[in-house]
């Protein structure tokens, strides 16, 4: 659709400016500029909530750093589940497979130092990943009979482990293990955020500029200062592996084989894959992104192990893996929205009200898209939940801590109730197969 | 996926001469010489029992690598766990699990994997707390409203994930283990702001306790309390309600095959509700061994993790009455004699590892005998078969 020779297009309602219509176009021409504009307005919003409210955590660079530290290891589950699925195995077990990497974790990381604990971490998550898949891809079991027997394992093995190596250590014992001496490095971006280049401090920019809080400038300034600042290598390592798992599945050949598992193996294997092996491939992958993601907990976002360290997350990873399409960057989206919900919490409970302000902002938004393109359900629906969050953010004073924790949950039941149209899960994940059964 | 079809007819049988080979013929070939009930129940029983002596064994090597000698803990297990007051304390300990199985295994009778009936329980256990301590009426009345009502509390949080599936096609996996959290949250909330009892201060908090006529009475010296009983009753209403009934054939028939029951008549969609009404009503009951025998109120002694507990035992017990029976009579077994193990330097957390394994043996060994029998019956079929065709074959194709 250039503008040198427009198509009649029959549908068009001839009230509508031209301008308008053509500027939603250029907006809405390919997924990368829908992303960028959607990512600006939601921005614009935001800011606008955070001058009303006074909130200045909603954009602080405090508040996006911790929303890092929070979303790694929920994106980590989020890909271990996607990895599993994308091959054709549903995973229940991230949970177990990520208690296995705290513990290994925090066990490599005490005695051996921080880097050899994320190593130890992800074999651990690794082991767990080769358990299910030689129940599920050797031996057929249904996926989620494995996946729970995972969790049950993996909480009580780890607990047996505790109590033999980490009992009469000092700070040890049944729930937890020593606390680690070393950390991983952390760093900042130079010029961005004030990191050292030799010897001589670079100028701390973002900082500068967020700090004078002007109007959307301000927010942009902290949001990406949090990017840059203070981040440990850790995180680098866990962001990367968006790009990667994105390169390694779409553009890979191996990635190729790998969903073809997971989409049509029948199929799959007609053209020669072999199935199984790329099966027991992806399910350790996965086992291991989730073994690093509980590292992560262990090493990272504390300094030792602790019975429940995990918390649902790979729950919420695969919370996360399906609000993301069962795409990796999809994942990362759902993973630092639930991180921020986190991060909000944990730093100001009362920016969580402020919160409110903004859904009635976003939900006001959609509810004129919808109108603007004549959905009368959509529409009204939005409308409601623009005028419920609005009435929530002037009569609620503190969301109870209890609740907000059930909003990644809340969020996943939502979205599977009413855009599972738009959901495309691999077409045979989870389905009982076995090799040479389907010619 | 656990209930395995009856054994297959010879569909592999070389096809040739077979049309014109009567059926009585392939009945004769067919039939084993006893009967073929008994025969598969012996066969489920031992692979069963198979499953649990490898999950022994590996266990048992688990122990031996970190160091602890696995003779030793399996005698001491079985010393302790035998004696009678440990028997009874095995039967107490398979109270909850029984039901909590029965729970899970009405969900897969009808192919659903109902994970949620941890939140389900949980939620159950406080409604039903709270609800039993407002009134005081005849004890066994006032016991029977409070059982309702958890019941009642189950099969409402069953229910959101029912009407989940039923009119917006979520996957019940999924959505159950959503809700298990969301449960854990309302809970916390519903707790924390209307029904803790402020009177009582420190950690042990808990809801306003119930009068004393909602009680469950304990038994035998105050070993077992008698929810054994109802969880008994709860059983063999299980095997009743989807063994005999019309309601349970209905029930089989949509899990065993969707598209046929369909075909017949059945309403999946309504079997997918009432199905998971019912297991989430039965699993509103599984925390009232401890709510209305131990603490006699909603509070931090209400035992967690036991419908993840349950589905290990459904699976060990094949969703059968009697298997679960004697399936968390073994869990209850394992669990009595933790504390024996702790006293002699093995962690007590071996016990879950050992439960945990025996979930996977179970269904592994189950995959690997089915197989095995389906291919006996095959070769074993086409062996005699080729010993009558030829003969079959000569009348039937003229030369």
């Amino acid at each position: 659709m250039t503008a040198t020779a427009p198509l009649p297009d029959l549908t068009e309602t001839p009230e509508q400016p031209a301008a308008r219509r053509g500027l939603l176009d250029a907006l809405n021409r390919t997924p990368a500029t829908r992303t960028l504009t959607a990512g600006v307005i939601l921005l614009l919003l935001l800011s606008i909530t955070r001058v009303i409210t006074g909130a200045d955590d909603l954009t602080s660079s405090g508040t996006m750093g911790t929303t890092l530290r929070l979303a790694i290891p929920i994106l980590l589950a989020g890909l271990a589940g996607l990895w599993a699925e994308r091959v054709g195995v549903l995973n229940i077990g991230i949970e177990g497979m990520m208690i296995l990497g705290t513990w290994f974790g925090a066990y490599g990381a005490w005695q051996y130092g921080p880097w050899v604990g994320l190593l130890l971490g992800l074999l651990g998550g690794a082991a767990g990943g080769l358990i299910h898949a030689v129940a599920t891809v050797r031996f057929n079991v249904d996926h989620v009979i494995s996946g729970v027997a995972m969790n049950l394992f993996a909480f009580g093995a780890m607990r047996y482990l505790s109590e033999l190596a980490f009992t009469g250590e000092q700070g040890g014992g049944i729930s937890q293990s020593p606390v680690q001496q070393a950390a991983i490095p952390r760093f900042n971006v130079p010029f961005l955020a004030g990191g050292q280049i030799g010897n001589w401090k670079s100028p701390d920019m973002l900082g500068w500029l967020e700090n004078k809080h002007w109007f959307f400038i301000g927010d942009v300034a902290g949001i990406a200062r949090g990017l840059v600042f203070n981040i440990s290598w850790a995180t680098v390592i866990g962001l990367a592996l968006v790009p990667l798992s994105t390169w390694i599945l779409w553009r890979s050949r191996f990635g190729l084989r790998l969903r073809s598992s997971g989409e049509a193996p029948d199929a799959a294997e007609s053209l020669g894959v072999n199935v199984t092996r790329v099966r027991y491939g992806g399910l350790l992958i996965s086992g291991a992104f989730a073994g690093l993601g509980g590292a992560y907990l262990s090493i990272v976002a504390s300094s030792y192990y602790r019975q429940g360290q995990t918390g649902g997350r790979g729950f919420i990873g695969l919370a996360t893996m399906i609000f993301g399409n069962w795409m990796p960057t999809g994942a990362l989206g759902g993973a630092l929205l639930f991180g921020y919900a986190d991060a909000l919490k944990l730093r100001r409970a009362d920016s969580i009200t402020a919160l409110f302000l903004f859904i009635t902002f976003v939900a006001g938004l959609l509810m004129i898209l919808s109108m603007y393109r004549r959905k009368t359900v959509p529409a009204i629906a939005a409308f409601v939940a623009a005028v419920l969050f609005l009435i929530a953010y002037e009569t609620v004073d503190e969301v109870p801590e209890s609740l907000t924790q059930a909003t990644p949950y809340v969020v996943t039941l939502i979205v599977l109730a009413t855009a599972s149209q738009r959901l495309r899960p691999p077409a045979h994940a989870g389905k009982p197969w076995r090799p040479g059964e389907g010619h | 996926m656990t209930d395995q079809p009856p054994t297959q007819p010879p569909a592999q049988t070389p096809a040739l001469p077979i049309e014109n080979a009567s059926k009585s013929l392939l009945a004769s070939v067919t039939t084993p010489t006893s009967n073929p009930g008994i025969q598969r129940s012996l066969v489920t029983l031992g692979s069963s029992i198979l499953a649990v002596v490898i999950a022994l064994l590996i266990s048992g090597i688990l122990l031996q690598v970190t160091g602890k000698d696995a003779l030793t803990a399996y005698q001491k297990m079985l010393d302790t766990g035998l004696q009678s007051d440990k028997l009874l304390e095995m039967l107490q300990r398979a109270t909850p699990l029984m039901l909590s199985a029965v729970a899970v295994a009405i969900g897969f009778k009808m192919n659903l994997f109902n994970i949620g009936v941890e939140g389900q329980y949980l939620f159950a256990a406080l409604i039903a707390a709270v609800v039993g301590a407002q009134f005081s009426v005849w004890a066994p009345l006032h016991v029977l409203i409070i059982l309702v009502v958890a019941m009642i509390a189950g099969s409402c949080w069953a229910g959101i994930a029912a009407l989940l599936k039923v009119k917006r096609g979520v996957n019940e996996v999924i959505a159950t283990i959503m809700l298990n959290y969301i449960a854990l949250s309302v809970i916390q909330w519903l707790f924390d702001s209307f029904f803790r009892d402020d009177s009582v201060s420190g950690l042990n908090v808990k809801t306003k306790l119930i009068p004393e006529s909602g009680w469950m009475p304990d038994l035998f010296g105050g070993r077992l309390n008698a929810m054994f009983f109802v969880a008994i009753a709860v059983v063999a209403a299980y095997w009743v309600l989807v063994f005999k009934s019309r309601f349970g054939f209905r029930l089989r028939a949509s899990g065993l095959n969707g598209v046929a029951a369909r075909t017949a008549g059945i309403s999946s969609g309504r079997m997918v509700i009432v199905a998971l009404l019912i297991s989430g009503a039965v699993a509103g009951l599984i925390a009232m061994p401890s709510v209305l025998g131990e603490i006699h109120a909603y509070g931090q002694g209400v035992p967690k993790q036991l419908g993840f507990a349950g589905i290990a035992v459904a699976l060990l017990g094949r969703n059968h009455p009697l298997g679960i029976v004697l399936a968390a009579a073994l869990f209850g077994f394992l669990d009595s004699t933790s504390g024996a193990l702790q006293l002699e330097g093995i962690p007590n957390s071996i016990i879950e590892v050992i439960q945990a394994i025996i979930v996977l043996t179970v269904v592994i060994v189950n995959e690997a005998v089915t197989r095995s029998m389906n291919r006996r019956t095959a070769t074993r079929t086409a062996r005699q078969l080729e010993a009558v065709v030829p003969a079959a074959g000569v009348a039937a194709v003229p030369a």
